[in-house]
């Protein structure tokens, strides 16, 4: 694929990332890292770079599989972790999810969906506690941008690798990585029910969404001048309108403001407030 | 100017100034160790960055303890060193102390402050009004902090005033990682920026930056010297904390005017009758 423009030096790209893994963990006392791995190629480029910034032995690669999940999810997942040398375990979400799906009674796709991420988040969190390390996330910046993540669920983690990266770009550092092919050459999916895939649901390629955002959000070129270098003015409407839509997931939650001085909006710092 | 230069470039905590100024002691003892004239650190250097809310809370006065320790310091080495300053009306700057024989030499305060994209210092600080040389023992020097260098007012009044070095402390991030160039985006822009700056104003570029990451963004390094004929003659390579020293040859400079006389050359006084016309034009 052309990268047009979206190509990256990936030995820097590398170098910026297991830096910032390592300095924004440090920080907090943490040499240790844990990651969702699903057998897809963003959790495979993520706990790759943790392996190498933190070393594989102090990385946990926890797969969650639900009984639809496909089970080539998991062979794939394993062949990751067993590539990297991470330390490796399965937590099936089977009967957590079940538990509520069964006694609430919830056929509802996407609700069901939203369920097994959020379990997913729960299992993470609660293993970074056993692990004592930090959850590091594996959302891509064309996820981010088009919201295509489960609020508090795959787009929950204490630091974002990837989120800068589109995924065009993730798949030049998993090549970058060394990373299996079968990993870098399936359908993305999110596998949270039979046969999705992510650019079926979408409506668009991730191939157009990447060129669409680089021009839209990197590099601010306005609806016209996307007419004119050719892009459908109805996918350009489309991915805008899930821009906008999507806002609310990359934010923390609205607070009231009651006071002179309110979290969030005139109580300003960072999170590495003196470290 | 002949000096050897001692060029810092630190990792400080977001906020932490007793952490910090141990960084700086700690350089200060490398620099005096090496026989270094002037140990230079990056902006901000004592405080760190993307302060926010914490910026009146590491505001310093000119007579606080942490400038007080570096002064008695710069009776082994001169220093410059980056703080947020606290002005006794209340109003903060972005400013970089030159410290010398246990004096405070001269203050710069950032004239042109960031505020567009990622930076918001208009928000917290108060900008500079002025470009004041420093006379220091070793040489002219005059001070950019980071954004004053993406004008060319500074080091052009600076080049007038007949300094012999442009100090450009910096807090840079890296960013631009496209395979259509090599390196850092940020890195070439910087290059090109400071290579101009030295060969327009013919003095040797001084450029300090800091590493680290605050909350994702990562510092880009890349200390670097470059002298008046616009030739980068040394720059520490990564993103890693470090230190470089040059010794700073004022015939260097000298053969660069010589060869083209610049500032003889220059015409300054066209400048205050066209900002005159431009005055009235606008009004």
């Amino acid at each position: 694929m052309n990268g047009a423009g979206l190509d990256i030096q990936v030995e820097l790209v590398e170098a910026l990332l297991l830096r910032f893994l390592r300095r924004e963990a440090g920080k907090f006392g943490f040499s240790r890292a844990i990651v969702g791995l699903s057998g897809g190629v963003d959790s495979a480029v993520t706990a790759a770079l943790a392996a190498r910034a933190f070393g594989p032995r102090e990385v946990l690669a926890v797969n969650m599989p639900y009984r639809t999940s496909d089970p080539s999810s998991a062979v794939d997942a394993a062949a990751v972790a067993g590539a990297l040398g991470v330390n490796a375990r399965t937590v099936d979400i089977s009967a957590m999810a079940d538990g509520y799906f069964s006694e609430h009674e919830i056929e509802d796709r996407g609700r069901r969906g939203n369920v097994m991420a959020r379990c997913r988040m729960i299992v993470l969190y609660d293993l970074s506690a056993e692990w004592g390390g930090l959850v590091i996330g594996t959302s891509n910046k064309t996820e981010l941008l088009l919201g295509y993540s489960t609020q508090f669920g795959d787009s929950a983690s204490a630091l974002n690798p990837l989120g800068d990266l589109y995924k065009h770009q993730i798949y030049q550092l998993a090549r970058h990585l060394e990373l299996p092919d079968e990993v870098i050459d399936k359908a993305p999916s999110a596998d949270l029910f039979e046969g999705q895939t992510d650019e079926a649901e979408l409506g668009f390629t991730y191939e157009e969404a990447d060129r669409l955002l680089f021009l839209l959000v990197d590099e601010r070129h306005d609806a016209l001048e996307l007419a004119e270098r050719g892009f459908d003015p109805k996918l350009v409407e489309g991915v805008v309108h899930r821009i906008i839509g999507s806002q609310y997931k990359r934010l923390p939650p609205v607070v009231a403001k009651i006071s002179d001085r309110t979290v969030n909006q005139d109580f300003r710092y960072l999170r590495s407030w003196g470290h | 100017m002949d000096a050897k230069i001692h060029l810092a470039q630190l990792e400080p905590t977001l906020g932490n100034l007793d952490a910090n100024l141990e960084l700086h002691l700690d350089a200060v003892d490398g620099a005096c160790g090496e026989g270094a004239d002037i140990v230079l650190f990056p902006e901000l250097s004592l405080s760190g960055y993307f302060l926010k809310d914490q910026t009146a809370e590491v505001a310093l006065s000119l007579d606080a303890a942490p400038l007080a320790r570096l002064r008695e310091r710069s009776r082994e080495v001169s220093i410059g060193v980056g703080f947020v300053e606290r002005e006794r009306d209340g109003r903060r700057f972005n400013s970089y102390a030159f410290l010398e024989d246990g004096e405070t030499l001269h203050v710069h305060r950032k004239v042109h402050l960031v505020t567009y994209g990622m930076f918001e210092e208009s928000r917290d600080l108060g900008p500079g009004e002025r470009f004041g040389v420093i006379e220091s023992r070793h040489g002219r020097l005059g001070v950019l902090i980071c954004e004053d260098a993406w004008h060319l007012t500074g080091g052009w009044l600076y080049f007038l005033d007949g300094v012999d070095a442009l100090v450009v402390p910096s807090c840079s991030p890296a960013r631009g990682v496209s395979s259509d160039g090599e390196g850092l985006g940020s890195s070439r822009k910087w290059s090109a920026l400071l290579g101009a700056q030295a060969i327009l104003f013919q003095s040797w570029v001084l450029y300090v930056n800091r590493v680290g990451c605050e909350d994702g963004v990562t510092f880009a390094g890349e200390s670097r010297v470059i002298d008046a004929f616009g030739d980068e003659v040394a720059r520490l390579e990564g993103l890693d904390r470090g230190s470089l020293s040059v010794t700073l040859d004022s015939r260097a400079t000298e053969r660069a005017r010589l060869k083209t006389p610049l500032r003889r050359d220059e015409k300054a006084w066209i400048v205050r009758r066209e900002l005159e016309r431009l005055e009235e034009a606008h009004r």
